[in-house]
């Protein structure tokens, strides 16, 4: 008697344990039995992980699922998106998930380092240079964005489209009340005079909102590429310009000024909640790239009218790419779905699609340009003519942890403005990162 | 009964006991194992099997998403990182700052309020679960609404206004009282010049010790949540002291500000060491409130060692600097659990 009930109490408890690791699997894990028939039948499944949540992000996302489902009308797509800005939130998620062999289908991902040091050189991801012939893209593509996904000749993801980081937005009424133009074009010097001026009619001139850090971190960072120019700025990715050579803390210094000039309560805001103080005319720059434009067309701003652009302070002339691109997960559990998954995205209908919801311009060169509105064309010209460079805040230019440490430094310097400090950290991290000698 | 008879009838009562005793492999100790062995195994995978595993990255090169477990020379190399860095000394600082204020304000706030519904001043029951109420809230929750009663352009600072505490302020000339809460990066005491005279190492501390007023809106919002936890518990203790004690307390002359102050309070002694216990290893762990109330703060004013450990290990991948950096954070919490645990396993 005794011994049934102690076999059926371990039997019990062995299979609650079984039970709850099974549960625990099945929450996270896509089925992967329908990869097989998926490719006659159509049909099957489709997990997409992004960061994209945002109303204008979300919106865009749907764009590219509707033009997927031109491809495959009958598939089930899994939206797997986790929140918060700049996918910080996201990439532990998924970090996490490829660690423990649970990879989703495709996931967004940067360009550059984000892509080939920390996917490709692990392993997670399959190259997809064939759907580049088989689909036109090596003609479409500017050369420059595909070498930034590009390993030992062979192509890792296709790009949604590409955001120009360092943009400087304005509230154009304020502007106007005080009698300031901003022209084509805006130095430091200029941008300091205008920020004085505003000071002295009691108006704080910069908003920012950096309670998740990074947009700090890309204020130093536009400010950085403005005052040492594209080509040290390339110069500090692969060594051969020092994080404490005299126009980096140069650099750094004038990023010390600028602070002078933000709102006092930017820690306690995001960045968006910035861009919002920002319309409501408490503040009146922002550096910010163009996601920041969704945010004015989900308030119904007028281009030009209420809120005007220009590059940041110093910039001109180079377009810092932040691009969204997908991926071929290694051992996707639905890879002929994710084939047409990555063909809507290269495709010109996806692009054309996505992009003006998104606030990016399309990766592929010949788009139908009236389709999209003046900011875009603007930024589509300086996408053709400047030059192209990487960034560290999104992950393309270096490596995790040098954009944690990055991250951290701008968090000591905002309060010690102690820029010797601020240099020695990053000659520090640059190195351990391994990227400098 | 005749001894023998007794004998004989404890012997009956044997033969009458299941035969199934004779079988070795189910007695009672083999019993107990086979029923404890599914949690033991259970435990010591995923317990200490874990804290194994990230003693040993914490010890590895694993610094990238590629897996790397060799172990890096010398052994102790990134607990000596940890410690060179300003953002952990930081963190060092914060925690010691948030368990002072943070058990000083639960515990005296929760003392105080258990103290007045002893009293049954009036609406006790109704109070009490008000009371209470904050700590069925998540951290998450509670971190997220004090962020906006703390926000220096909105929140708190709009009532000053509206109280008219600023209209009186400026009439005596003074300047508004608009403090930025957890957005001010001011350290107050600073100690690191005295420190430095005692102790020189001191000097080579790469942040100002002292105390970040961004960490006691902090504190507050974490006290405001667990203050009725500590009432409650304090509630609980009253209970159990007859109330025979009072009374002989008052024959003997006690006011009852000597009841409480010289009887009641030190008959709790118990419970304010059971509850320091508790409430010392939370703010030691804490993340979840500080994590949505400020994150980080301004020039890590309000950073705590459980967020450090998660950006390292998630979002900078530098997995042996977060294990050595969990680790720490175990052997903190352990160094208050375990005089406690064995001084009440003792007792028991």
């Amino acid at each position: 008697m005794y011994r049934k009930q102690i076999v059926v109490s371990i039997f019990l408890l062995a299979s609650l344990l079984l039970s709850a690791c099974a549960g625990a699997a099945t929450t996270t894990e896509p089925p992967a039995a329908t990869s097989a028939g998926a490719e006659q039948a159509g049909g099957g499944k489709l997990e997409v992980f992004s960061w994209w949540t945002s109303g204008g992000e979300a919106a865009a996302l749907d764009a590219l699922f509707n033009t997927f489902k031109t491809y495959n009308p009958t598939a089930e797509i899994i939206n797997a998106t986790i929140a918060g800005g700049g996918g910080s939130n996201a990439r532990a998620v998924l970090q996490t998930r490829l660690a423990g062999g649970d990879p989703p289908d495709t996931w967004q991902v940067h360009p550059g380092y984000e892509l080939l040091g920390q996917y490709v050189a692990s392993g997670y991801v399959d190259p997809i240079t064939d759907l580049y012939k088989s689909e036109g893209w090596d003609k479409v593509m500017p050369a420059g964005l595909v070498e930034q996904m590009t390993k030992d000749g062979q192509i890792y993801g296709v790009l949604a489209g590409v955001h120009r980081g360092n943009g400087l937005w304005y509230n154009k009424k304020v502007l106007d009340e005080q009698g300031i133009t901003i022209g084509e074009t805006l130095s430091i010097d200029e941008f300091l005079g205008i920020a004085n001026q505003l000071i002295a009619a009691d108006i704080t001139p910069l908003c920012v909102g950096d309670n998740g850090v990074w947009a700090s971190a890309q204020l130093f960072e536009n400010t950085l590429l403005g005052v040492i120019g594209p080509d040290k700025y390339k110069g500090l990715w692969d060594g051969s310009v020092s994080f404490d050579s005299a126009e980096v803390k140069q650099a750094m210094e004038t990023y010390g000024n600028m602070l002078d000039y933000q709102n006092s309560d930017h820690s306690a805001l995001s960045w968006d909640q910035a861009i919002q103080k920002l319309m409501e005319g408490t503040c009146v720059f922002s550096s910010m790239g163009d996601w920041a434009y969704g945010e004015f067309v989900k308030a119904q701003k007028k281009d030009n009218e209420d809120f005007g652009w220009v590059s940041h302070p110093g910039t001109a002339g180079s377009f810092m790419v932040v691009a969204d691109g997908f991926v071929m997960a290694k051992n996707a559990p639905n890879k002929d779905n994710n084939t047409l998954w990555l063909k809507a995205i290269g495709s010109k209908e996806g692009q054309e699609a996505f992009n003006p919801l998104k606030g990016s311009i399309p990766a592929r060169t010949d788009v139908d340009r009236a389709k999209f509105g003046p900011y875009h064309n603007w930024s589509m010209d300086s996408f053709a003519k400047d030059t192209l460079v990487p960034t560290v805040v999104h992950g393309s230019a270096a490596p995790a942890d040098f954009q944690q440490a990055l991250n951290d430094a701008v968090t000591t310097f905002i309060v010690d403005k102690n820029v010797d400090a601020f240099a020695a950290a990053l000659v520090k991290a640059a190195q351990a990162s391994g990227f400098a000698k | 009964m005749s001894t023998s008879e007794l004998v004989k009838t404890q012997k009956d009562a044997s033969t009458v006991s299941p035969p199934r005793s004779k079988r070795p492999w189910l007695s009672e100790r083999l019993q107990s194992f086979l029923l404890l062995l599914p949690s033991f195994i259970a435990t010591g995978i995923f317990v200490y099997g874990f804290i194994s595993f990230t003693i040993y990255i914490s010890l590895s090169n694993w610094r990238t998403l590629v897996r790397d477990m060799s172990l890096r020379q010398p052994l102790l190399a990134n607990y000596a990182d940890l410690f060179a860095m300003p953002r952990w000394q930081a963190d060092l600082r914060n925690t010691v700052v948030f368990t002072i204020f943070f058990m000083g304000i639960s515990l005296g706030v929760g003392l105080g309020l258990a103290i007045l519904l002893d009293r049954k001043l009036f609406a006790g029951t109704v109070l009490r679960n008000v009371f209470l109420f904050p700590y069925a809230l998540s951290f998450v929750v509670c971190g997220v609404a004090w962020r906006w009663i703390f926000n220096p352009e909105a929140g708190v600072n709009i009532l000053f206004n509206l109280l008219g505490i600023n209209p009186l302020l400026a009439a005596v000339g003074v300047g508004p009282l608009q403090p930025g809460w957890a957005t001010d990066p001011t350290i107050l005491l600073k100690v690191n010049d005295a420190l430095a005279l005692i102790w020189p190492a001191a000097g080579k501390l790469q942040v100002q010790f002292g105390v970040p007023v961004a960490m006691i809106p902090v504190a507050i919002a974490a006290s405001w949540q667990l203050s009725g936890f500590v009432m409650a518990m304090y509630i609980g203790g009253m209970a159990t002291i007859p109330e025979e004690v009072r009374e002989a307390a008052r024959i003997d002359g006690a006011t009852e500000w000597q009841v409480y102050r010289r009887v009641l309070i030190p008959m709790l002694a118990p419970v304010t060491i059971s509850l320091a216990v508790l409430l010392l290893h939370t703010s030691l762990k804490i993340f979840d409130l500080v994590y949505t109330m400020t994150g980080t703060g301004p020039g890590f004013a309000t950073d705590v060692p459980a967020i450090f450990v998660f950006e390292m290990m998630f979002k900078a991948t530098r997995y042996n600097l977060a294990s050595a950096g969990a680790i720490f954070m175990l052997i903190a919490v352990g160094v208050v659990i375990i005089p406690y645990l064995t001084s009440s396993l003792r007792k028991g």
